[in-house]
């Protein structure tokens, strides 16, 4: 099969890989370039833990086709954190206790850092609505709407 | 949260400063960075995956089975039928001598349960393998099925399982774990209100974010790792041994975070097949479940049903208490037998009573086998006995809060199954749930102690 070439940048790195058509993002990124923070719970867009960013956008990264992101940023919970220091969200999640398994988490971040981008001082229903694509088997949801309530706080503490 | 040392400060005179304090988890950091390995977080140079041929059928004779076009496949490595498989008959519990050996690693001669693994299939990619699956031709002879505990327990009910002959686990016991204390009869006899009630459980799946799974990479001196996110190392390693007819020292098990287990992860099902794969194709093999299989296959929580018949007094003392438990296995033992016997053990529930009488059966139908989840053998057995509890309460007129303070076991009151009862502290708790909940109870019931009798 004749492989295509794809090119984007993670977390703000050039990548470039060649990839048989229909590809998935998720594939991609885990098998061929080596993320692995994004996780792959049913492959079917159901379970959120393989949500990456896409040009400031949520996105499943089990049903997007790798072939096309070509020219796109994006992102990845392996990205956050700068210099050794958590993000805001990291930190606040750590705290919180608001990680068990750990298997959601990394979708769990994106779908925070994607609301309090688009809303940093969300209400407690604007944080369920924006986790709601994400299942959670360990936690109750409750910590995780703690801690993400926590980080909108912590950021606009800062930016004050 | 608050530690109150008052209550039995005579046995703990250690410190306990950890408790009501919050502690950073040591894998959290790794869980927040994206960098915390699970076991498919790793790829590696030719690795095959595997995809298994399933029975569509929940009872079925398998009259031949044709992997010819499949063979053909393009990306199919090799393809495993029973007869590949070295020790094809196992159940997990005989590591601890709970046998017989009553499970196929791959379908041989029969599928007993809809989902039922019967054919392997080995290719270069996930879609060539399971194409491939598409093309095995097994010609099945399909036969009666039962699905119900009760019917599987009649005589002339079709035999899910020949490797027992009957539809029940038959225990050192009989057909069931048995618990005699007292005369249960005499004390329905002399009670002022007798309540029997039925209560029935469905399957629960633990639907865990990260599925079933493992990847195994041969290591060339002819042994082999298995990375696997196994809750039971040495269960699956052991059994693998054994199935594998391969010494342990060639296998090496590498475990590590669970993305979610609850149970639900402690079968030895993938491990086995992955390294026999992986063995006869000198390459790694990966075997992970899909979501649909982790739902359809994966060994949920037993269906449990329980017949309650308690007898009590007016002022509220149980006297007898009758409990006949069904666990339903499904078409396999796995860890069943064993959730049936804790049942046994457990239903007189955290009272004394002074008559008891309790049958627990391990059932076999043609349904999922069913495994371990969070407490089983007791969580439905709990569920059932706490209602039952208020309804009685409701039955005498009483406050429930109050019935189980009467009722409670305390340390020194032999329990049904002939432990005495230690550290119970069923009555401290009591007080400080009655307290929290704001649900007063007399102030008798707030001066008794798990200690001392006769309060
Ligand atoms: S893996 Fe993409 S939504 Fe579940
Ligand atoms: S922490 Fe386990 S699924 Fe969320």
């Amino acid at each position: 099969m004749a492989k295509i070439p794809v090119q984007f940048t993670l977390n703000g790195a050039e990548k470039a890989e060649f990839i048989d058509s229909g590809t998935t993002l998720l594939h991609a990124l885990r098998d061929k370039i080596g993320d692995t923070s994004p996780k792959g719970g049913c492959h079917q867009g159901t379970c959120g833990a393989c949500s990456v960013i896409i040009d400031g956008e949520l996105r499943l990264s089990c049903l997007t086709l790798a072939e096309t992101c070509n020219g796109a940023a994006i992102t990845t919970t392996s990205g956050l954190s700068q210099g050794g220091v958590l993000h805001p969200l990291q930190r606040a999640f750590l705290d919180a206790f608001a990680t068990q398994c750990g298997f959601c988490t990394p979708g769990m971040i994106m779908a925070a850092k994607v609301l309090l981008d688009h809303t940093p001082d969300p209400s407690r229903d604007e944080v369920v609505e924006a986790l709601s694509g994400n299942i959670c088997r360990c936690t109750g949801y409750e910590p995780i709407i703690q801690a993400v309530l926590t980080a909108a706080r912590s950021n606009s503490q800062n930016a004050a | 949260m608050e530690l109150r040392k008052s209550y039995f400060a005579d046995q703990r005179k250690d410190d306990l400063h950890e408790i009501g304090q919050p502690r950073p988890r040591s894998d959290s950091p790794g869980h927040v960075t994206g960098k915390t390995a699970y076991f498919a977080d790793r790829n590696f140079p030719g690795m095959l995956h595997l995809k298994m041929v399933r029975s569509p059928y929940h009872h079925a004779r398998i009259r031949s089975i044709d992997t010819s076009e499949a063979q053909m496949h393009p990306g199919v490595v090799k393809i495993l039928t029973a007869k590949d498989v070295p020790h094809n008959v196992y159940t997990i519990l005989i590591l601890i001598q709970i046998g017989p050996e009553d499970e196929t690693v791959l379908a041989d001669g029969k599928v007993r349960w809809k989902g039922e693994a019967v054919v392997a299939v080995l290719a270069e990619t996930e879609r060539a393998a399971q194409e491939a699956t598409a093309k095995v031709k097994v010609d099945y002879e399909v036969l009666p099925a039962v699905f119900d505990m009760e019917e599987a327990l009649k005589p002339g009910a079709p035999v899910v399982n020949e490797y027992h002959g009957r539809n029940y686990y038959l225990y050192d016991s009989g057909e069931c774990r048995k618990v005699r204390f007292g005369d249960v009869e005499a004390g329905f006899a002399g009670a002022d209100h007798v309540l029997e009630q039925t209560y029935q459980s469905s399957p629960i799946e633990h639907a865990p974010t990260e599925t079933t799974g493992c990847i195994v990479a041969p290591e060339g001196n002819d042994r082999f790792t298995c990375y696997t996110n196994t809750q039971a190392m040495f269960f699956t390693l052991d059994n693998a041994s054994i199935i594998l007819q391969m010494p342990g020292n060639r296998l090496h098990f590498v475990g590590g975070t669970v993305g979610g287990g609850f149970g639900g992860k402690v079968d030895v099902i993938v491990e086995p097949i992955a390294i026999l794969g992986a063995k006869l194709t000198g390459r790694p093999v990966s075997f992970i479940y899909s979501r649909e299989e982790e739902m359809q296959i994966s060994s949920p929580r037993a269906a449990e049903k329980v017949v309650i018949k308690d007898g009590a007094m007016k002022d509220g003392r149980i006297v007898a208490r009758k409990v006949t438990g069904y666990t339903d296995a499904g078409a396999y033992s796995r860890h069943s037998p064993y959730g049936a016997q804790k049942g046994a053990g457990h239903y007189p529930g955290p009272y004394t009573i002074p008559n008891v009488w309790i049958d627990t059966y391990c059932v076999y139908t043609n349904r999922t086998p069913s495994s371990a989840m969070r407490g089983f053998g007791v969580t439905i057995g709990d569920f059932a006995l706490e209602v039952q509890m208020d309804k009685l309460a409701r039955l005498i007129g009483m406050d429930p809060l109050e019935f189980r303070f009467i009722n409670a076991y305390r340390d020194g009151d032999m329990k049904a199954h002939r432990q005495p009862t230690e550290g119970a502290a069923l009555i401290e708790c009591m007080q400080e749930a009655s307290r929290a909940a704001n649900w007063p109870v007399a102030e008798k019931f707030m001066a008794m102690s798990s200690y001392a009798k006769g309060a």
